[in-house]
């Protein structure tokens, strides 16, 4: 189970991540939402320790990993993908999977044998297969659609066998179709894997359809969570964040 | 056939397509290097010629440098502009361990790797963490305070005239380093042998880490690689390869001078591994016969040879916008895809 408590972050004055207590049980789906600047990412950056929390606890499994580096929560398995595709462009599709798995073994510095390790292909090869990109093995980061780009980021953070999967807008400047399908696919990445996935998502009808539990986050702090009914009906919420009434009906 | 049986049948192709093309990468080049260097032995039996036997102990000297300068550059994306320091470290490690202390070559040899190690290991600690441009001054900070104390300590150093006196070579095992043809096979093996060490790093899973450190570090810390230690032992590693270059250099020319360490060597490394390229891995050593024959040609017919040296690189640099060994290569790829499409 993930389960933060009191976590903090501050830039200047302003309190970017404000207090923020929240529990993720093990196999759960969560959506994050909550308008520009709410503090989202940042809240990601801070579990995955890109930033280091002011005060507060991320505790997985009873360990506490708050200001530790991001090599070292990955290796206590919480594995992210980015809001922008963060990938290695000159590295094929096969040859960034099979580095991932060298680096999860314990194995990125091994200086006297010959990349790829045999031991590492049977990994590779499963991540490739469970996002659709076997047949795209041999194609350079750089030159994969936008589309493309998103999942090999997301098959990096799978790759390592993460028992937490944090995914921060993986629909993020896509079109509407392809919004689906890549939100299809994070569902069923879920249900196969059975791991803890969180994912940030802007898009209120894909929220509302595919997440069985909702956090708002506003100004740092969290306004309501709850399933898709309960945040629909929460008057903070639609006041803060979907509007108005007629909004929310729409939504409905 | 479904996606995934299409999958599964690409699997079941590559599968041990994997592990038979790991060992087979590692055999073809031993076979190259030891070709290589069977050819470069035989050369002195062919071509009497001095010179001809002087040019390759250089090119030994300056390619195990500028190939080690590629790990850092083309490799892992740190631009270096004090890689020269361990150079001049090399040279002067050595001739001194030979001067003063009498051991045999093997183990000042060894002796002088160790040291450079040491020094490597300090510097990048402080270096290493800081980004591009910052990293290039720093270094270039710390070449300028060796090459500062080898002119300062002239008690130890012999100031701005050097090591004199020459190098005492003794006999060790069968090889005299007096004579020019033993001198010269040694140099080849060195190189031979150094360059082997760094394609097997390059191609090692490290040199992957390498890469995805070059492509995006924060990335590579968010796979689980601790990005700073494999900083550190790359620019480690490369200093050993260039303080290599460093004791062939002071050998050839028995004893060591303010120049080896100067930060020219640094600027003369990039400027071979433009010339070269730096995204194949002999890209540096063809650079390095490219400049030492410039070198040579040029001084011979013009004193502005600085002129026409800044015109070439700047034919590269603007004209090609890459090394030689990058352009060939794309030419090679271009006309490959531009067949298989006819085909």
């Amino acid at each position: 189970m993930l389960d933060i408590r009191g976590l903090s972050k501050s830039f200047g004055g302003v309190k970017a991540t404000d207090d923020v207590s929240l529990d993720f049980a093990d196999g759960s789906l969560t959506a994050v939402i909550g308008p520009n600047g709410a503090g989202k990412s940042t809240f990601f950056n801070l579990i995955t320790g890109a930033l280091r929390p002011d005060s507060g606890q991320v505790l997985l499994e009873g360990v506490d990993l708050a200001g530790k580096s991001p090599s070292d929560i990955v290796r206590y398995g919480i594995g992210r993908a980015f809001q922008v595709a963060s990938i290695f462009p000159s590295l094929t599709v096969q040859e960034t999977m099979l580095a991932a798995v060298c680096a999860d073994q314990r194995r990125s510095t091994v200086l006297h044998r010959r990349f790829p390790l045999a031991e590492t292909r049977d990994r590779a090869e499963h991540a490739m297969e469970l996002l659709g990109l076997a047949n795209k093995r041999h194609r350079t980061a750089a030159t994969l659609s936008h589309g493309d780009q998103k999942l090999l980021d997301i098959a990096l953070a799978l790759v390592l066998d993460p028992k937490v999967l944090l995914l921060d807008e993986p629909t993020a400047g896509m079109g509407t179709e392809e919004r689906w399908r890549m939100i299809d696919k994070v569902r069923e990445l879920w249900e196969a894997q059975k791991i803890t996935v969180v994912f940030i998502e802007h898009d209120m009808d894909i929220v509302f359809k595919i997440a069985p539990r909702i956090v708002v986050l506003c100004y740092g702090r969290i306004l309501a969570t709850g399933t898709p009914d309960a945040i629909r009906r929460n008057e903070a919420v639609i006041e803060a964040y979907l509007g108005t009434e007629e909004h929310a009906e729409a939504v409905t | 056939m479904t996606e995934l049986q299409a999958g599964r049948a690409s699997e079941t192709l590559s599968a041990p397509r994997i592990e038979t093309r790991s060992f087979r990468s590692r055999y073809r080049d031993i076979l190259v290097a030891l070709v290589a260097f069977a050819v470069l032995a035989a050369l002195p039996f062919f071509f009497g010629s001095k010179a001809l036997l002087d040019f390759v102990i250089r090119c030994s000297a300056f390619g195990l440098f500028a190939t080690s300068l590629n790990l850092l550059v083309g490799y892992t994306g740190m631009i270096s502009f004090g890689h020269g320091m361990f150079f001049g470290l090399g040279a002067y490690g050595f001739g001194l361990l030979m001067q003063r202390t009498g051991v045999p070559i093997p183990v000042a040899f060894v002796a002088t790797l160790a040291i450079t190690a040491v020094f490597a290991a300090i510097i990048g600690a402080i270096c290493v963490r800081l980004k591009e441009i910052y990293f290039a001054f720093v270094t270039l900070a710390f070449q300028m305070l060796i090459h500062s104390t080898i002119l300062t300590w002239a008690s130890l150093t012999g100031g701005d005239q050097g090591l004199r006196g020459g190098i005492p070579r003794p006999v060790f095992l069968g090889i005299d380093l007096a004579n020019h043809v033993h001198l010269y096979i040694t140099s080849c093996a060195l190189l031979v042998l150094g360059l082997l060490l760094m394609r097997q790093i390059a191609q090692s899973p490290f040199g992957y880490t390498l890469r995805m450190i070059r492509d995006n570090a924060r990335r590579a810390s968010f796979i689980g690689i601790d990005v700073w230690r494999a900083k550190l032992t790359i620019f480690v590693l490369a200093a050993l390869f260039a303080s290599t270059g460093g004791m062939v250099m002071a050998l050839f020319v028995s004893g060591a001078y303010p120049e080896f360490a100067y930060w020219t060597i640094s600027g003369e490394g990039i400027f071979i591994n433009m010339l070269g390229g730096v995204t194949t891995f002999l890209g540096p050593m063809v650079g390095t016969v490219l400049l030492l024959i410039l070198n040579d040609t040029v001084t011979r017919f013009t004193e502005y040879h600085g002129i026409v040296l800044g015109l070439v690189i700047l034919f590269f640099a603007i004209g090609l916008r890459k090394g030689l060994m990058d352009y060939l290569l794309e030419w090679y790829a271009q006309r490959r895809d531009g067949r298989g499409e006819r085909g």
